[in-house]
């Protein structure tokens, strides 16, 4: 019945790992051709790999997992995919009913503990429901703003035979979220828009989740008015950022101007991005002098942390296409000279050059390594997923993406160790493609073992290990906030990269020197098998701009600013005000 | 001295917190006082009162009352993530609304002899409380009234030997031929 429901919603993947309380689902995998299950190495990689795959097609991600210690080691990846608002529905082996509180071997309150990390979640006590659960759980889960949804199948239940309910398009009897946008909001939000003297367009992962239409009106919007656009970790790709309008990403690690623009804005655009503490900074000096409209699914994202002129709840793809007829009907015009103007300000800000840095010959700098990657990717069909850490910000800076769907990165709850089984996904997604892991060599060892997952399925996944030998951004903030005192920030005895991609069957490639980089990634690119790339960064290389901690838009540090003189003194110069 | 150094930012501001009721109408199924009680534990919401029964048996549909403080902008939140729970059909806020029909319904017990007891058995008829147990040594009153006349109550029971006191929690209904 689960496969059946599975069929009819129309899943091709599946990751999971096989355990007791699952074992009735996967004696039906068994007798199946049609649902390629993969078989990851941990609970955990299984859920980031669903994300991935989810990620990268728009599709629900699915994952099958054994009841207790399953269970259990899939809360991270579900915690993950809530923060992010990713589709994915996650099957749970339970005891059998009549176990259920007793403190059955791998028993655990699963949907008590998964509660706080999914968007909904259902233990199935009856057969006769547990078709309709599931296609609800698909609902939800890919309705409104997506989120992952667990269904609990007790083993009994998996081994009943009841009746099946076909999927129906009835309407659920209590969810029901917004799609279109309030007319008179969006006719107010579009003459505010025209009048507009410093305008700009911040947007967020909600454009990627609403689909590529969202990205193509996106375009088109702001393409017809000519603003600024800058966009959060999540939203890249959505706006291209090939584009001369494209001010970069903004927030604790964004661009100069884009934060700059955002403070110094009279209207702020804020489409499909919830004013996260990374973005905002100091909320008191967050653009004091905007009025702000506010697109966004979720009435709970608007006016949470930051106040909003006018608000507008509905699905960012609708409300773009309403926008546009709006702005079409009334026939508005942009004030053609105020822009010229701000543009000029932003050009001042854009001089700034604020990710440069400084070039070595002895040593790889992380942005060299990421520059040169790009350089030599550009060209193909590639998907990158990171790790966290300060490897994810600087290719956020240095990578640049001009369609949705193709990065993939923990945003939300930031976890460690997302990116090779999301990697892992995405690949299993598009097996043509060329799937690359931007790794830091300490998340990347969090979840190694899905090399082995890799390995087995033929998948050529590529993880580019920028190798400081620290955790790099603890090692950044325990150098700015806490005296250079770098407290267990320092792996050592780290394993040898290479030997260790060969142990898993796949093809190490170490790269120590800028001459010799180019030559490696080409090689990387060309190795038909999954590759670890050990490239041997720069120890001490810290990731600028930044807004400290607590620090509004305008007040950010810069590389060249601070690279003359100790780091530690120029915060606490200023008085640690700013964390 | 200066700060600690940290990743978020430290200060709080201080706002003026407001008390509001709200009513919930949920689909009566396991674990749906969980959600409920889980999101105001989760995300550092009070909860000055509490009251849950099924309401309409045909429809399985329970109806919460919660009384909660917070800023207006922490009310507002509390509404948009109850709204968002998907066995949740209909969330709203009495206050708003104004002139809210609010009752709660508390038994207080009272022992006592002599004067003290005919003087709580005084009190509770001009407080129109009933006794519904009663012993040469105690009382059992039922009060049924508006939060602020139940405290009044029970604030004049104190002297008189106050045992202890059980109360509902607040039931709350708009005004009017409306439903929900």
């Amino acid at each position: 019945m689960v496969l059946q429901a599975l069929a009819d919603q129309g899943v091709d993947h599946i990751f999971g790992y096989p355990g007791g309380a699952v074992l009735p689902i996967y004696d039906e995998l068994f007798q199946q051709d049609w649902l390629k299950h993969i078989l990851v190495r941990h609970e955990q990689g299984a859920v980031h790999a669903a994300e991935g795959y989810a990620r990268s097609t728009g599709k629900v991600g699915v994952v099958l997992v054994t009841s207790g210690p399953g269970a259990t080691n899939a809360v991270t990846g579900l915690t993950d995919a809530l923060m992010d608002s990713i589709p994915l529905v996650c099957i749970t082996g339970q005891v059998p009913t009549h176990l259920i509180g007793n403190d059955a071997f791998q028993e655990c309150d699963t949907v008590g503990i998964t509660r706080p990390c999914t968007k909904h979640n259902y233990l199935v006590r009856d057969v006769n429901d547990l078709a309709k659960v599931l296609h609800e759980a698909f609902y939800v889960a890919r309705s409104g703003r997506p989120g992952p949804v667990v269904v609990d199948i007790p083993k009994d239940v998996q081994f009943a035979t009841g009746i099946y309910t076909e999927v129906s398009n009835s309407q659920h009897k209590s969810y029901r979220p917004a799609t279109v946008g309030d007319e008179d909001a969006i006719a107010e939000a579009v003459e505010l828009m025209a009048n507009a003297k410093r305008p700009i367009f911040y947007t967020g992962g909600g454009i990627i989740n609403a689909g590529p239409v969202a990205s193509e009106r996106l375009r088109e919007l702001v393409r017809m008015t000519g603003y600024p656009i800058t966009s959060t970790l999540m939203g890249l790709g959505a706006y291209p950022a090939s584009d001369k309008q494209w001010l970069g990403m903004l927030g604790m690690h964004g661009t100069f101007e884009a934060n700059n623009a955002m403070h110094d804005c009279d209207v702020m655009i804020c489409i499909g991005a919830r004013f996260d503490d990374r973005i905002t900074g100091r909320l008191d000096g967050f653009s004091p002098g905007s009025k702000k409209i506010h697109v966004d699914i979720d009435r709970s994202s608007i006016n949470k942390t930051v106040h909003v002129d006018i608000p507008i709840v509905g699905d960012c793809a609708y409300v773009l296409e309403q926008m546009l007829g709006a702005w079409k009907a009334k026939n508005l015009k942009v004030d053609e000279v105020a822009l010229k103007t701000w543009w000029g300000e932003i050009d001042h800000w854009r001089a700034r050059k604020c990710l440069s840095y400084k070039m070595r010959d002895d040593v790889i700098m992380p942005q060299y390594a990421l520059e040169r990657l790009f350089a030599l990717t550009r060209d193909k069909d590639v998907y990158i997923t990171t790790e966290v850490g300060q490897h994810q910000m600087w290719a956020a800076q240095f990578l640049h993406f001009d369609e949705p769907n193709r990065w993939m990165t923990s945003g939300g709850l930031g976890t460690m160790g997302y990116g090779i089984p999301a990697a892992v996904g995405v690949q299993v997604a598009h097996p043509d493609s060329l799937v690359i892991d931007v790794a830091g060599e300490a998340s990347v060892l969090m979840t190694m073992q899905e090399m082995s997952t890799a390995a087995q399925y033929d998948l050529p996944i590529k993880i580019f290990i920028l190798n400081n030998q620290y955790m790099g951004m603890v090692r950044q903030w325990q150098e700015l906030l806490h005296g250079s005192r770098y407290s267990h920030s320092y792996s050592e005895a780290l394993p040898d990269f290479v030997k260790l991609a060969e142990a898993y069957q796949g093809v190490g490639i170490r790269a120590e020197k800028p001459s010799e980089l180019d030559d490696k990634i080409l090689e990387m690119i060309a190795t038909p098998k999954p590759v670890i790339f050990d490239c041997r960064v720069d120890e001490n290389a810290n990731c600028f701009p930044m807004i400290p901690s607590g620090e509004a838009h305008n007040n950010m540090l810069l590389g060249d600013d601070v690279a003359e003189e100790d780091i530690g003194n120029v915060i606490s110069e200023t008085g640690k005000v700013m964390v | 001295m200066s700060k600690p150094g940290s990743a978020y930012p430290l200060e709080k501001t201080e706002q003026k917190t407001e008390t509001h009721t709200m009513s919930v109408l949920v689909d009566n199924e396991p674990g749906v006082l969980a959600r409920v009680i889980g999101l105001f534990a989760g995300r550092g919401y009070n909860i000055e009162s509490l009251t849950v029964s099924e309401t309409e048996h045909e429809a399985h549909l329970s109806r919460i009352t919660i009384v909660t403080t917070g800023t207006p902008m922490v009310i507002e939140q509390i509404k948009s993530q109850l709204d968002r729970l998907v066995p949740i059909h209909t969330v709203i806020d009495l206050t708003v609304l104004g002139q809210s029909l609010e009752r709660e319904l508390a038994m207080v017990k009272v022992a006592g002899k002599g004067e003290k007891r005919a003087e709580a058995a005084r009190l509770a008829e001009s407080f129109s409380a009933v006794v519904i147990d009663d012993s040469p040594e105690h009382f059992v009153f039922e009060i049924t009234g508006e939060q602020s006349r139940i405290e009044e109550f029970v604030v004049a029971m104190q002297p008189l030997g106050l045992v202890e006191v059980c109360r509902t929690g607040l039931a709350a209904l708009a005004r009017g031929p409306e439903r929900m």
